[in-house]
């Protein structure tokens, strides 16, 4: 019965668009909206055979590796502003600044500076994705104890074991903060950069069924963008709940009490 | 951020406190230092020839550029309109968000119920209603509405729902007992507790509505900031492309401080001055 009325939960509101949708769309035919089962498909047809293979796979490994480098980039450079006072205030305003510079902008430039090729693309997502990580690094830093800081002076833990064992657990909980803003401008990037300039990949592809009226393709091909995006959000969380166990587990604690 | 931290006092004053006052300069003129270095570096990197001038023009030429922007009134128009956009999605967005949550968190049915469907909905990147947004409204203001608006609400939303849950439960049975009406607890219940998460939803919301204003008005073409940068782009107004991107960078920082002292004076009442919500 339990099980029962979570699926109920889980399910229910789904369901009831789903039909509200095919209700809607029964009647007489929309031209801007497939019905369900034309949607499915057309969605079946359109992304699963070659395309998958020239298109959304290559979009996605452009998304991986640009984020996972502007991941890497971001905490390394992050530590070493973070930890010294004089670098965090001299680079403060300029990191402001790139942090509230709307990072599409950059697409264009990029274009310029590096050309159109998947170095670009990589490029837009790395540049817009390192500023949040970047900086949630260096606050993370910042904000550390300064309790935790005197007691491992006084321990002689220095160098590579104190950012290992000391630094870097303190100011994760911020940096995966930054990770997960990180991702979400990532996405925005991967799609721009293949819409802006570009003759292949996700974003090209549904901007091509969009000038040819081709629309149910189109409507899959935001349903492919919305599926990865549930899917990043799913592995994020993963990871999250893995990297954050302990502090989850000490912020219970604090809660209960 | 930083800036929000040490000027919230409490925090400011322990940070003192435990680290004695350096030796050096104060903090603004080493970040003076840093904006003077980093205009250096691009002004010397054409100049050096480590990238074509024609690909990135020196600092100099970018900000006479600026400059000279700011005497004409087309620049001013397609601020107003990246503006206007920006604006009218925000404000879309966030009464459609809390008047949602508020509804939606005050009910534990109505929040399990539409949990699913939340979490599924909300990582859909907004981008990928561009075609849609084009194929309905073309290059009209309306299309980047449809974006800033879909962005923007679901950053609002989690926020009001993360808010109305942390509603003290012996507070709330209280006002029930006393009869306060649904309003009433609402008013005067809810309200308080969730308006911090409120601001911080808001202040995420604007930084993302300007990020989403651009770019439709970068791919769509609608009116704005956006629309002016890729003119400029496939026209050769090379430093004319800097010089807007600069220009969108202020009004990025413009927005950033003007929601973060928005945020400060409307809950500089809140007994727990809160930290930075780190979202």
């Amino acid at each position: 019965m339990k099980t029962l009325k979570s699926v109920g939960y889980l399910l229910g509101l789904p369901v009831i668009l789903l039909l509200w949708w095919w209700i809607g769309t029964s009647g007489e035919a929309n031209f801007f909206v497939p019905t369900p089962a034309k949607l499915v498909t057309t969605f079946i047809d359109t992304w699963f055979g070659e395309r998958m293979l020239t298109d959304v796979l290559p979009s996605i490994m452009r998304l991986v590796v640009g984020v996972l480098a502007a991941i890497v980039l971001g905490i390394v450079l992050g530590l070493a502003v973070g930890l010294n006072r004089t670098m965090r205030a001299v680079t403060e305003p300029v990191f402001e600044f790139f942090r509230a510079l709307p990072p599409p902008v950059l697409v264009p430039v990029l274009m310029l500076l590096v050309g159109i090729n998947d170095g670009m693309k990589i490029a837009v997502i790395i540049s817009g994705c390192v500023w949040p990580v970047l900086l949630n690094t260096i606050e993370g830093v910042r904000s550390i104890d300064p309790v935790q800081n005197e007691t491992s002076k006084s321990y002689g833990i220095t160098g590579f074991s104190r950012i290992r064992y000391q630094i870097l657990p303190s100011a994760t909980p911020t940096i995966m903060a930054g990770v997960r803003q990180a991702l979400s401008i990532g996405l925005i990037l991967m799609v721009i950069s293949e819409m802006f300039a570009s003759s292949s990949g996700l974003g090209f592809t549904i901007v091509q069924f969009q000038r040819s009226f081709a629309v149910p393709e189109m409507w899959s091909g935001i349903v492919v963008l919305g599926l990865i995006g549930v899917a990043l959000s799913f592995i994020f969380q993963w990871v999250e709940r893995r990297v954050l166990r302990w502090y989850h587990g000490l912020k219970e604690v604090e809660n209960a009490v | 951020m930083t800036q929000m931290t040490e000027s919230s006092t409490r925090a400011a004053a322990k940070v003192k406190v435990s680290r004695a006052p350096s030796k050096g300069w104060p903090k603004w003129v080493l970040g003076l230092i840093g904006i003077v270095v980093f205009l250096g570096f691009w002004e010397l990197m054409p100049i050096l020839g480590v990238v074509q001038a024609k690909y990135l023009p020196p600092a100099s030429e970018v900000i006479a550029a600026l400059i000279a922007d700011l005497g004409f009134t087309a620049f001013w128009v397609a601020v107003g309109d990246t503006l206007l956009a920006w604006a009218i999605g925000l404000v879309i967005a966030v009464v459609a968000a809390l008047i949602l949550g508020l509804v939606i968190g005050m009910s534990p049915f109505l929040r399990r119920f539409s949990n699913s469907s939340i979490e599924f909905l909300r990582p859909i990147p907004s981008v990928a209603l561009i075609p849609l947004a084009v194929l309905l409204f073309g290059i009209k203001i309306e299309s980047s509405l449809l974006l800033i608006v879909y962005a923007c609400f679901w950053q609002v939303l989690i926020q009001v729902l993360y808010g109305v849950a942390d509603v003290d439960n012996v507070a709330m049975q209280t006002a029930k007992s006393y009869g306060f009406s649904y309003v009433q607890r609402v008013r005067d219940v809810v309200f308080p507790t969730m308006l911090p998460y409120l601001m911080t939803g808001i202040r995420l919301a604007a930084s993302v509505a300007l990020i989403l204003a651009i770019t439709a008005e970068l791919l769509i073409g609608s009116p704005g900031l956006g629309r002016e940068i890729a003119l400029a782009q496939s026209g050769g107004a090379i430093s004319g492309m800097y010089a807007l991107i600069l220009a969108t960078g202020f009004l990025g920082v413009a927005i950033n401080s003007v929601t973060r002292i928005v945020e400060k004076r409307v809950l500089s009442w809140h007994p727990s001055v809160r930290g930075e919500a780190t979202v």
